[in-house]
């Protein structure tokens, strides 16, 4: 399969992710989608370690789910200490930076 | 042709000036009555002799020497641009005895007459006074058109003070204001008038430009229109029609500021200026030939409205007026030195006129002269006011018989026989007038009733017949020297003016004491001529209706547009930029969903920007 | 090394300032002993200058010089010239008139004072800057303290909204002393960006890499580049000296400003502006300065008579008198457009005689303020019995505003009159001649109206100033007929200054 497939899955998958950060209300759908995104930038930096024998990618690959992870755990304990506060977690609720 | 010495004028000046200062500056003085009387009089009783000793110590002078001495005032790169000095001849010697001694007269008779005033209130006054006999003397002593401009204003100044010196009565607050606005508005041709003339000439000062004058060196172009703005704060000054309507309303000062300012002194300081300037006058035939008119029309206009006034004060004034028509009239027929005449004989018997009515006024605590009366018995009172009377309706051998015969001549030697016509019928009405009141308020046993003391105080009685003996004698002396001087002019102008005299005097006896004629009859008669006069002619409605309708509407308009439209664009500027931080708040939804949009929306565009290269 | 007499009277205030900050904060006495001592300092060192300036060497004199940032050609160089001098006297006589004036200040008199004494330092550091750019830092220390001084200190009206723009009156909230603040601070802000780009676009034409204001008055200016700068100068302090029709911000500020600040800032701030017209405007751009002078002289004629019948129309006093001095600073403004030696030292003796007359009204109203606790003319009346003392100096302050000579008023007025005529537009003699008459109309109105007439008993209890506030009103009034009698003291010394401006420019 040349480069480019798996470069256009990457778009794509990150395409879905962004629609996904944008449009859905629930904050942890948005979360969803930000996984989406990072998990497609990691599709990218892997097809092009393979495609130019370039071990960097892949460990580059490795920090950047770690630091998802903990992305992860600290964006769902944010939502879980909002829905205690707020009893929602609809992010069209969640506009107390309004100007 | 003399000159004096200037510093003996410059003590003439100093001494009324220190009085003032010691009175503004020094509060005990002036809150105690007694101490500030002495020194405004002590210091006028001395500038007094100053005065005539100067003038008795002048010498005579040579053609090409000038009378004045100056010193620079404003400095300038070339030179000083504005000097300050004295200028002691003939015309300013002559000035100075008759101001410091009428002065000294008023200021001593104010003694008695506001005997009744707070004692703290007298102190203002004659601190007023002093600074008044400083800015008049300074005025006649001024060597260049500035200096005289600023004295000029000094006296405008006092004027102000003292028309409004019963500062707490709205009538007396108004008089004082429109007085200064009146006259104002001839200054300001005064002062444009004479910035012109320095523009072309280089100089203010009269020596200089008489000089040039005489020499043809003084550009002629455009000198009519500078010595007509010139002759606009006479008209001011000396009230001549249209600007004759703030004198009526000052009587509301005290009688004696009346008497000093009113009549002898301020008031010819616009005929004064004319006189002193006349060799520059003389270069622009037009203008004096428009002075001539204006003047005698002033004369008529105001004698007509004298002769229905009611108010002694007024009647006064109008007369006033109508004698500053006089002068104007003749200096503008190129007699001049007939004008000066008759402004210091005037200044006298009017001074007299205004003290005598101040006395009438006492007695019966009224200024109308229906209301007073029956005092035929007591010769001491009326005497004087008669003597003065008879002196302004031109009776031989008093001054004003010499002085209005002499005007008369010169305005019938320079042609203008309307001017001379109307100069006829006001000498006429002066004697119809003045007689009308001698006896409505002397003889004529009226609707009042004399105030409880009949006494005068010696001090206002004694002023009075210090002031009608020096008229008399004045009379004397200018008969003395017509009849030894040669004999020229139109033999038969003195009977004719002997005859207008008795004339008017006739006319006002038939009608108001013997009651021939019913005076309602023969307002009657002339009825559109009474009904104008009453109304003073709609001439201080005209003033006051362009004050109130057109300048303060103008200013209330100008307001308006200022605040509202002026400053409103820049509020509109400023509620737009408030509304548009509204607006473009809103961006600002606090939901971090459309914060992402924006940073993915402009990267997207960034992207599409590097791509094409258009940055 | 000569004694820095300018840099005492520039920073005295300063220093007085961070005295009363760091030292006197709780005591009131302390803190107007402290700007009592300074500004006097300043004043009497502001006397001696003026006396010991030499005439007859002319040019600038009391040089200091400390290069502050020599790559760019800044340095702190100060001097006075005949104009400067006069300014710098009128300064301190008002500010020192000033903190008498303020003596009853009652909130936060420390910061009120520390506030003042700062701004007064800018003022003076204008009038002494040789170097532009500390002219401009001295400039916004000059304005900034403003919207403090305003704000907190000031008092409020009412305005009615009215006119097709009542909505946006409305919604500014036209009246209070905070719109007054802001919208002083914003206007004269946005002036002092034109005069930077100014200062900016001629110190990189002229090339020479400094901001000194005598290597720049030496190089010859394109007259393009003039023209344009002479116009971001007219803008810049045009607004500040107030010219029409960018001089609203003028009348609101100086009513809601407190007593002291009105009479600095109507006094010596809009001089300010004039000033930097001429030293900068002429004294750089002197081509631009002869090809435009129909502009600032037809402004200022604007200035004159609409400013006189503003007045006239109000109803408040200060807004009187603010008026009163945008009419006034018309008249500066032609005096400077006549390029004639008469109009260019009338134009600096107008600015002293008004900013001493100006000085001397606005610590007038603020006591009959504080007295009568009203800015109403109407409402008052018969205040002459009560107060004799203000009417009086109320009466010499409003003939000194209509030119009644021996007063200051007279000789710059008739000067004025004399370099109009001269001038290449004779005809604006007539708008100054004309805003004498106004001027006479609506200052002796107001008069008549506060103090004369019966008093009422309502105001019964009113008095006459005392003390402190006595010391002002003898000090300014005693100025404005001092220089009235002998007004050659003041003028000498401008001569020497506005004869060099004035032969630098070839008038067509």
């Amino acid at each position: 399969m040349p480069l480019i497939a798996y470069l256009t899955l990457a778009a794509l998958v990150f395409a879905i992710g962004l629609f996904g950060v944008l449009t859905r209300r629930n904050a942890v759908g948005i979360l969803l989608g930000i996984e989406l995104m990072l998990n497609a930038v990691n599709i990218n930096l892997v097809a092009f370690a393979r495609f130019h024998a370039d071990l960097a990618g892949m460990i580059f690959t490795l920090f950047t789910i770690a630091i998802t992870v903990a992305e992860v755990a600290v964006g769902l304990a944010i939502v879980i200490v909002i829905f205690r506060v707020r009893r929602t977690v609809e992010a069209d609720h969640l506009d107390l930076l309004r100007g | 042709m003399r000159v004096g010495s200037p510093f003996v004028a410059l003590l003439v000046l100093a001494l009324p000036f220190v009085a003032f200062l010691l009175l503004a500056l020094v509060r005990p003085l002036r809150r105690s009555a007694p101490a500030a009387a002495t020194v405004s009089i002590a210091a006028i009783w001395t500038a007094v002799l100053a005065a005539f000793w100067l003038s008795w110590r002048a010498r005579p002078r040579g053609l090409l020497q000038s009378p004045s001495t100056t010193w620079a005032w404003i400095p300038a790169d070339g030179g000083p641009m504005a000097t300050v000095g004295v200028m002691v001849d003939d015309k300013s010697m002559t000035m100075c005895m008759l101001v410091t001694f009428v002065s000294l007269m008023v200021q001593v008779y104010s003694w008695a007459y506001l005997h009744d005033e707070p004692r703290t209130a007298l102190g203002r006054y004659y601190a007023y006074h002093s600074l008044f006999a400083f800015s008049m003397l300074g005025l006649v002593l001024s060597p260049t058109f500035l200096q005289m401009y600023v004295f000029w204003e000094l006296v405008g100044l006092c004027s102000y003070l003292l028309i409004g010196f019963w500062y707490d009565r709205p009538s007396a607050a108004r008089a004082a204001v429109k007085a200064f606005w009146i006259t104002k508005l001839g200054d300001l041709g005064f002062v444009a008038g004479i910035v012109m003339l320095w523009t072309t000439a280089g100089t203010f000062d009269f020596w200089e430009l008489f000089r040039m004058a005489s020499l043809n060196t003084l550009p002629l172009q455009g000198l009519p229109l500078v010595m007509f703005l010139i002759y606009l704060g006479a008209v001011g000054k000396s009230a001549q029609f249209p600007l004759h309507v703030w004198l009526p309303d000052a009587m509301e000062g005290p009688t004696p500021v009346s008497a000093l300012i009113h009549a002898a002194t301020m008031v010819t300081a616009g005929v004064f200026m004319v006189t002193r300037a006349f060799p520059l006058f003389v270069l622009v035939p037009d203008v004096l030939t428009l002075i001539a008119w204006v003047g005698a029309f002033t004369a008529l206009l105001a004698a007509t409205m004298a002769c229905v006034e009611s108010d002694i004060k007024r009647v006064l004034a109008y007369s006033t007026i109508s004698q500053l028509g006089y002068m104007m009239a003749a200096a503008g027929a190129g007699a001049p030195d007939a004008a000066f005449g008759h402004l210091v004989a005037h200044g006298i018997f009017k001074a007299l006129l205004f003290l005598g009515a101040g006395v009438v006024i006492h007695v019966f605590h009224t200024n109308d002269v229906f209301r007073m009366g029956g005092l035929r018995g007591l010769p001491l009172l009326w005497a004087p006011f008669l003597i003065a009377t008879l002196a302004l309706a031109g009776v031989p051998p008093l001054p004003g018989f010499f002085t209005k015969e002499a005007i008369l001549a010169g305005v019938l030697e320079a042609h203008l026989l309307v001017p001379f016509l109307m100069l006829a019928l006001t000498a006429f009405l002066t004697a119809f007038y003045m007689f009308r009141v001698v006896f409505l308020a002397f003889f004529v046993r009226g609707l009042g009733e004399p105030h409880a003391h009949h006494r005068v105080p010696e001090l206002m009685s004694g002023v009075c017949w210090a002031l009608a003996t020096l008229s008399v004698g004045t009379g004397l002396q200018l008969a003395r020297v017509t009849l030894a001087g040669s004999r020229h002019g139109e033999a038969w102008l003195p009977l004719a003016s002997l005859a207008l005299a008795g004339g008017g005097i006739v006319l006002a006896w038939a009608m108001y004491q013997r009651g021939a004629l019913d005076p309602a009859r023969v307002a009657a008669a002339l009825a559109p001529l009474d009904w104008m006069a009453r109304r003073r002619y709609g001439l201080d409605v005209l003033f006051a209706g362009l004050y109130r309708g057109v300048l303060l509407v103008l200013s209330r308009v100008v307001g308006w547009t200022d605040r509202y439209v002026v400053d409103g664009v820049l509020n509109v500027l400023s509620a737009w930029t408030l509304r548009a931080g509204d607006r473009l708040r809103r961006l600002q939804s606090g939901l971090p969903q459309d914060y992402v949009y924006g940073v993915a929306l402009g990267a997207l565009l960034l992207f599409v920007l590097a791509q094409w290269r258009l940055w | 090394m000569p004694f820095p007499v300018l840099s005492i009277i520039t920073w005295a205030p300063f220093v007085g300032a961070v005295l009363i900050v760091f030292l006197a904060r709780h005591h009131p006495l302390a803190v107007r002993v402290i700007a009592l001592v300074t500004t006097a300092l300043s004043t009497v060192l502001s006397v001696f200058i003026f006396v010991a300036y030499d005439r007859e060497a002319a040019g600038f004199q009391f040089y200091e010089k400390l290069p502050l940032v020599p790559p760019l050609g800044i340095s702190y160089e100060i001097a006075v010239d005949g104009i400067s001098l006069l300014l710098v006297l009128l300064t301190s006589i008002i500010i020192f008139a000033g903190v008498f004036a303020s003596w009853t200040v009652a909130t936060r008199s420390q910061e009120f004072y520390a506030l003042l004494l700062a701004l007064v330092t800018g003022v003076y550091g204008v009038f002494v800057s040789l170097d532009l750019f500390v002219f401009f830092l001295f400039y916004e220390l000059a304005v900034l303290p403003m919207y403090l001084l305003i704000g907190i200190w000031g008092s409020s009206g009412e305005v009615r909204p009215r006119g097709m723009f009542a909505w946006a009156i409305r919604e500014t909230g036209v009246g209070t002393k905070e719109y007054a603040a802001m919208k002083l601070t914003l206007y004269l802000l946005f002036g002092s960006a034109f005069i930077l780009v100014g200062i900016f676009a001629l110190y990189v034409t002229a090339g020479t890499g400094s901001f000194s204001f005598l290597e720049l008055e030496a190089t010859t200016f394109d007259p393009r580049v003039q023209f344009w700068v002479f116009l971001a100068f007219y803008v810049g302090f045009g607004i500040l000296a107030g010219i029409w029709p960018l001089h609203t911000w003028s009348p609101d500020g100086h009513a809601s400003a407190p007593t002291a600040v009105s009479m600095l800032h109507a006094g010596v701030l809009m001089k300010l502006g004039a000033y930097g017209l001429v030293r900068l405007g002429m004294g750089l751009l002197p081509d631009a300065a002869v090809d435009l002078a129909w502009l600032v002289g037809g402004i200022a004629c604007i200035n004159i008579v609409y400013g006189a019948l503003s007045a006239m129309a109000q109803t408040d006093l200060k807004y009187v008198i603010a008026y009163s001095s945008v009419s006034h600073m018309g008249l500066v403004m032609l005096g400077a457009a006549t390029l004639t030696e008469a109009g260019l030292n009338g134009a600096v003796f107008q600015m002293f005689a008004h900013g001493v007359m100006t000085g001397l009204f606005f610590a007038l109203v603020g006591l009959v303020y504080e007295k009568a606790h009203s800015r109403a003319i109407f409402a008052m009346g018969g205040f002459g019995r009560v107060m004799p003392g203000i009417a009086t100096a109320f009466t010499v302050g409003s003939l000194s505003s209509l030119g009644l000579p021996a007063t200051s008023g007279f000789v710059a007025e008739v000067l004025t009159f004399m370099g109009a005529w001269r001038s290449a537009h004779p005809w604006w003699l007539v708008p100054a001649v004309a805003g004498t008459f106004l001027t006479a109309v609506y200052v002796l109105r107001v008069a008549k109206q506060i103090f004369w007439g019966p008093p009422s008993p309502h105001f019964d209890h009113l008095e006459d100033a005392r003390g402190p506030e006595w010391f002002a009103l003898v000090l300014l009034t005693g100025v404005i007929v001092l220089f009235g009698m002998a007004p050659g003291l003041a003028i000498a010394p401008v001569d020497t200054a506005t004869v060099p401006i004035l032969t630098r420019m070839v008038k067509p």
